[in-house]
């Protein structure tokens, strides 16, 4: 029996530290109800979350891995970015 | 080791009694779909209710035990007494059914503790009342979660729609037993502790008439309402939950575990 | 939770690029993790998939037997606390099949394939729970030897199975407290509850060593698995590293382990057990165990039960859909 196939639905949680929402895993859901609910049952069984939010796992639109060179590599030589690139003196204190 | 009967109980234990055996009950019996459930979220939804539920009966017996003062623990409540002493609504103890028969159940019990939970935040008991704050909590969640399957399944497919329809025909004689109340109800009614059951039907109705508008059900009407389980005389089905549950504590008198 | 070993896969490696393969075994060398849309090997995307579906279906059917005792349980601190446990388990199972599904493969084709009885699971839980001392046995003995399996796959190259694990890890670390302070209460209960602990011991020792699957030597695939950094140690390794943690808690118990050839080797520092039934672990992994059928047609029956369901949750949706689509452009005519 071919049975019709549920939605796959990505679950981010945001936890009690006020931290932004994070991916925790996935649920199945017929429709966004149920999805939600479903995630605060799976992901929230510790008292893990104070916010839910879930998304169809089809809507996610992902980097492709080949572009990886081109996307995130350009910025590894920006150390000017970086606090530690300028020198101050130690007598000037933390800064 | 004697049965333990609760027929002498003070209006407050007797009370605070019929509220733990309805969250046991329930619970138990939601706590049999485990492993066994439509769907994997389902599973964990339902054992999610039924750890609430448990969790409720849990701190009512204490209570109990302690408003008693005769050295009763949850278990010897839970454990050792026969179905006469226990003071459930007929309501909770219905065998799971199919899938709609436990979602209606849920659905018709929830629709009523909820508000009844919110009322009882002000008891003059500050026990109750603290107990009853945590478990309005979970009530509402457990109203939202049956109330949607009672949507969907009422408005999904044809065979869901006559499973919940004949859900609600097998459940529906036990719903006026929730509004009853006896004598030790009033006197703790007086005494700001209880919560007058009768207030709470224009609402239950209310959230009844939402959801099932919503699922395209019907409240059954001039249906002869069953009664007996808060005064003792429960259907067949209780024996069997108490057979299964306290099996272990019967068999073995006075281990501990 | 609870794995086994798995020694029984037949791994293609023909047809890969070289160059692709090269790259993506330097960087599971280099510890970094292969996410979903990365290259891999066809071979190690199929042996996860079938891994994880093993190890999904191991945590689904394993709430089976212990769900045997919910309803049960002596105490209502004990009934929540098993009631938590086994839901755990289906929580487990999800993850897992969520960690599949990345690979490609769905969770009803991953479901029908353990109904049809294609798929394995750890053959543990083909062992009957008899007694209430089998719950703490097997939160004692089945998740230890579970934890033992489950805390090198962590640190698998996979991320999503990786991720995974270190959630049920920090789930379950409640899960063989619980068993062993179930025993615990019985082995220092009644001489009836003493003797009860103790048959349940007698049932589940052997069946737990089994869990690490079979020896060293018979173990096919395990090379490849090793260099994929799927698998970390080698069954034996585990199944000694177990040995060693659990025989002097059975001490502490005052129970006595069901192996008249047991001994502590004062040279190498390890206990040493007599021999394993490997005979008894193929027929149950081959069907043969005393509930292989029954658990199977648990499972089936839980699952056609709730066709009707999931199909009106599906059809809901789409009613949802069309009638949400209808007012839209309904609105829509409306304003032109």
């Amino acid at each position: 029996m071919a049975e019709k196939k549920i939605p796959l639905w990505e679950v981010f949680i945001r936890s009690r530290n006020g931290m932004s929402h994070r991916h925790v895993g996935s649920v199945h859901a017929a429709d966004a109800e149920m999805a939600l609910q479903a995630a605060r049952d799976v992901y929230t069984r510790r008292g893990e979350g104070l916010s839910v939010w879930v998304v169809p796992s089809t809507e996610i639109i992902a980097s492709d891995p080949d572009d990886k060179g081109m996307l995130f590599e350009p910025t590894g030589s920006k150390i000017y970015r970086h606090p530690t690139f300028y020198e101050i003196p130690e007598e000037v204190g933390n800064m | 080791m004697t049965t333990l009967h609760i027929d002498d109980a003070s209006p407050l234990v007797l009370y605070t009694l019929r509220l733990a055996d309805n969250a046991l009950v329930l619970g138990h019996r939601l706590s049999e779909w485990t492993g066994h459930a439509p769907m994997l979220e389902e599973d964990i939804a339902l054992a999610n209710v039924a750890l609430d539920l448990i969790g409720q009966s849990r701190a009512l017996y204490t209570y109990a035990g302690e408003a008693e003062g005769e050295g009763r623990d949850e278990d010897a409540f839970a454990y050792l007494r026969d179905a006469e002493g226990f003071r459930n609504v007929l309501l909770v103890e219905q065998p799971n059914g199919d899938f709609a028969v436990t979602i209606m159940r849920q659905f018709l019990y929830s629709a009523f503790m909820l508000p009844f939970w919110r009322k009882l935040m002000g008891s003059a008991d500050e026990r109750l009342a603290a107990i009853a704050a945590k478990a309005e909590k979970e009530a509402a969640y457990h109203l939202r979660h049956s109330a949607e399957w009672v949507i969907r399944l009422g408005d999904g497919t044809e065979e869901s729609h006559e499973r919940i329809t004949d859900a609600l025909a097998d459940l529906w004689m036990f719903t006026g037993e929730l509004f009853e109340m006896d004598d030790a109800d009033r006197a703790l009614v007086e005494r700001g502790i209880a919560v007058d059951v009768s207030a709470l039907r224009p609402e239950w109705e209310r959230t009844v008439d939402e959801i099932f508008a919503e699922a395209g059900l019907t409240r059954p009407a001039d249906v002869w309402m069953q009664t007996g389980g808060r005064g003792g005389r429960h259907s067949e089905h209780l024996g069997f939950l108490l057979a299964d549950l306290q099996f272990l504590q019967r068999a073995y008198p006075g281990a501990s575990w | 939770m609870y794995t086994q070993a798995l020694n029984n896969l037949d791994i293609d490696t023909t047809g890969d690029d070289a160059a692709l393969e090269a790259r993506f075994q330097a960087r599971v060398d280099d510890e970094q993790r292969i996410e979903p849309n990365d290259w891999m090997p066809e071979a190690y995307r199929k042996t996860l998939v079938r891994q994880i579906a093993q190890h999904a279906h191991s945590e689904i059917v394993g709430m089976l037997p212990e769900g045997n005792w919910i309803t049960r349980a002596p105490s209502l601190r004990r009934k929540a606390a098993l009631l938590a446990k086994v839901q755990d388990e289906g929580g487990h199972g999800l993850y897992l099949y969520a960690a599949a599904e990345t690979l490609g493969k769905s969770r009803e084709e991953m479901v029908e394939e353990l109904l049809s009885g294609k798929a394995k699971y750890s053959s543990i839980f083909n062992y009957p729970t008899l007694t209430w001392a089998d719950i703490g046995a097997i939160g004692w003995l089945v998740d230890g030897a579970a934890i033992m399996n489950q805390i090198p796959l962590c640190r698998c190259s996979y991320g999503p199975y990786s991720r995974a694990m270190i959630r049920v890890c920090k789930e379950e670390s409640f899960h063989q407290r619980q068993g062993y302070e179930l025993m615990l209460s019985l082995a220092k209960g009644t001489p009836e509850q003493k003797e009860m602990a103790q048959d349940a011991l007698n049932r589940w020792w052997w069946p737990s060593l089994m869990m690490f699957g079979p020896p060293d030597g018979e173990s096919i695939h395990s090379g490849k698995s090793m260099a994929w950094k799927i698998k970390r140690f080698s069954n034996d390794d585990l199944r000694q590293k177990f040995i060693d943690a659990t025989v002097p808690q059975a001490h502490f118990l005052g129970l006595e382990l069901p192996d008249p050839d047991l001994k502590f080797n004062e040279e190498t520092g390890h206990w040493e057990v007599g021999e394993i039934d490997w005979e008894e672990f193929q027929q149950v992994v081959a069907g043969n165990g005393p509930c292989n059928r029954q658990r199977i047609k648990q499972r089936r029956t839980a699952h056609e039960n709730g066709a009707w369901v999931r199909e009106a949750a599906t059809a809901y949706a789409d009613k949802r859909r069309a009638r949400k689509a209808a007012a839209a452009a309904a609105e829509a005519k409306e304003a032109a």
